[in-house]
């Protein structure tokens, strides 16, 4: 048995995709979510083999939820006409189908994902994932897993970023978060006039800078409001200077 | 120049020249002769001065010099003074060849003659160059406003078809759903879309009474609850008063579409979307209520795309910038409108 899960917050939307999957007797049909939170917990549960996948949902859109789990199964987005989502796709051996679609096309996608599986070819969204153009929404948030909470972090909130082996600790006025990603993500998707990477290491927040000291010779470090030391690298220095004009 | 003006125009110069001959003539008869070589005298000298006007008044209006250029317009006045100096002389002799007191009179009253004429022609000249410079000015005045409106229109209209074509796409696929399982409320969509649409393109007014633009609403909304229909509730209060007000049409679509994406992709579970519509005063005013997470959308806090354009809109119609307002209370996002009405 094949198990799929389908993750879209329009009831209509779901049945439709539930219905073209009538005639294929080896599918079954784990769970339907409404949303991305359903969606991480069912993926967790049924550990499905393929997700249909709608990307405007409620509080985290689909790709934001594929970030959310470690390895996650092979995608077939379902999405309307959208400008963003479209050039992802584009670029990318991911499938997908617009809304409305059609029974064939629906079952072209299906075939193209079991003969990738035979063939043990099927690629992973991670890579898609990761070099996609974000959604506008994310420029603005950051979406993390705890334990089994979804947090959702508006980027005001954010102090500083900092490097952590594969990971990124996102330092927030409540804690310090974790998400598997590299600086040069962030960097790429945050505001440059809000967001400076000041050293390999770290990215700091301007509202919540202070001072800039100098320690020795040309060593300097940034003050954070909160009372963190953040070191400068020479280019990070020279960096802040320019973004603040001094 | 319409006809009106134009006859206008010519029975000014009719009698201008009318109001010479009178003059003319008396001044003839002053100096010693009878009346009817008087009026012969005037009415030939003025004519022919008249047609030279009508040369230069012409002329002029197909070449319109610069002021540097006036040199040329005095060369072709004195020109045409001399010529009809000339014409003058000429048909009086033709006329009065028999009475040699008069002709001797003409010959030594030509400086006086080519004087008057000289001036007069130049007055017409002087004239004509305003008259072709105002006339421009208004024309080009009047172009420039034609553009301005023209722009105008076509912004409000390209402001007033911004439909999403996510809204689209979504409800082509929700019927495309429906079709199979329930056929007839299938069908029921098609309609309301169908009459959704027609009404996104009908252009006759830009004015309408809020009544008819509450019942667009409604078939946008009842399309939205086939989508939504599990979280999704609106609720519409409207005062008697308020119905018969005036409002742009299509202004409250982008407003309401906005306030349901923000409170169903803001939140989780049931939405409730509220308009109320009342009167303060003169003016109309229509809340529409929607509930957003104070935790995360911060973010939000500009006026998104959708309302931009509705703020656009209400400025190109009233040249008012403050008649959009937004505010965000205990998990409940706010926008309000003022519509003056005039």
């Amino acid at each position: 048995m094949i198990k799929v899960l389908i993750i879209d917050d329009e009831p209509l939307a779901r049945s439709l995709v539930k219905e073209c999957l009538k005639p294929f007797q080896d599918i079954e049909i784990a769970q339907e979510c409404n949303d991305g939170f359903e969606g991480v917990k069912a993926i967790a549960q049924h550990q499905p083999d393929l997700i249909f996948l709608d990307i405007q949902m409620p509080k985290i859109n689909g790709f934001e939820m594929l970030e959310l789990i470690e390895t996650p199964p092979a995608v077939i987005f379902t999405t309307a006409f959208d400008e963003y989502a479209m050039k992802a796709f584009e670029t990318h051996a991911v499938d997908y189908l617009l809304k409305p679609f059609s029974k064939d096309r629906f079952e072209k996608a299906l075939q193209k994902w079991m003969s990738q599986k035979n063939a043990k070819e099927v690629q992973s969204p991670q890579d898609f994932i990761d070099k996609r153009n974000p959604q506008p929404e994310e420029h603005s948030r950051v979406v993390v897993k705890k334990g089994s909470n979804i947090i959702i972090i508006p980027v005001n909130q954010i102090h500083y970023f900092e490097a952590y082996d594969d990971y990124v600790k996102i330092h927030t006025k409540d804690g310090m978060h974790l998400k598997k990603k590299t600086m040069t993500y962030f960097e790429g998707m945050l505001d440059v006039t809000q967001f400076v990477r000041v050293h390999r290491s770290y990215m700091i927040n301007l509202q919540e800078l202070t001072r800039i000291e100098l320690m020795e010779k040309d060593n300097h470090i940034a003050l954070l409001k909160n009372g963190v030391q953040i070191p400068l690298s020479q280019t990070g220095y020279a960096k802040l200077k320019t973004v603040l004009g001094i | 120049m319409s006809f009106t003006g134009k006859a206008k125009i010519f029975t000014l110069y009719l009698s201008w020249w009318l109001l010479w001959i009178f003059v003319q003539t008396l001044v003839i008869v002053q100096a010693g002769f009878g009346w009817e070589i008087a009026i012969t005298d005037a009415a030939i000298t003025q004519l022919v001065i008249a047609i030279a006007g009508y040369a230069i008044n012409t002329s002029m209006h197909s070449y319109q010099p610069s002021a540097k250029n006036s040199i040329y317009v005095l060369i072709w006045s004195l020109a045409l003074t001399f010529l009809s100096l000339a014409l003058q002389r000429w048909l009086l002799i033709q006329f009065l060849e028999n009475n040699l007191a008069f002709i001797s009179f003409l010959d030594a009253s030509l400086t006086v003659r080519g004087g008057f004429t000289l001036l007069m022609i130049m007055l017409i000249a002087v004239l004509t160059w305003f008259w072709v410079y105002f006339s421009d000015k208004q024309e080009s005045e009047k172009r420039k406003q034609d553009s301005e409106r023209l722009a105008r229109e076509a912004e409000l209209s390209s402001l007033r078809l911004q439909l999403q074509p996510h809204f689209l796409f979504n409800s082509l696929n929700s019927i495309n759903a429906l079709v199979v399982v329930e056929p007839e409320r299938a069908r029921t969509m098609i309609h309301q879309l169908s009459d959704f649409l027609r009404g996104t393109i009908r252009k006759d007014t830009t004015l309408i009474k809020l009544k008819e633009e509450l019942d667009h609403l409604q078939l946008y909304l009842e399309i939205e609850k086939v989508r939504f229909g599990h979280r999704l509730q609106t609720k519409i209060e409207k005062s008697e008063e308020s119905l018969t007000a005036e409002i742009p049409a299509l202004l409250l679509q982008p407003v309401v579409e906005n306030a349901i994406k923000f409170g169903l992709y803001d939140t989780i579970g049931e939405t409730i979307i509220s308009i109320e519509a009342s009167r303060i005063g003169k003016d109309l005013l229509i809340e529409v209520k929607n509930p957003y997470d104070p935790e995360t959308a911060q973010a939000k806090k500009g006026t998104g795309f959708g309302l931009t354009a509705v703020q656009r809109r209400l400025y190109l119609h009233y040249a008012q910038n403050n008649l959009v307002q937004t505010k965000q209370e205990a998990g409940i996002f706010t926008t309000t409108l003022r519509i003056p009405q005039i």
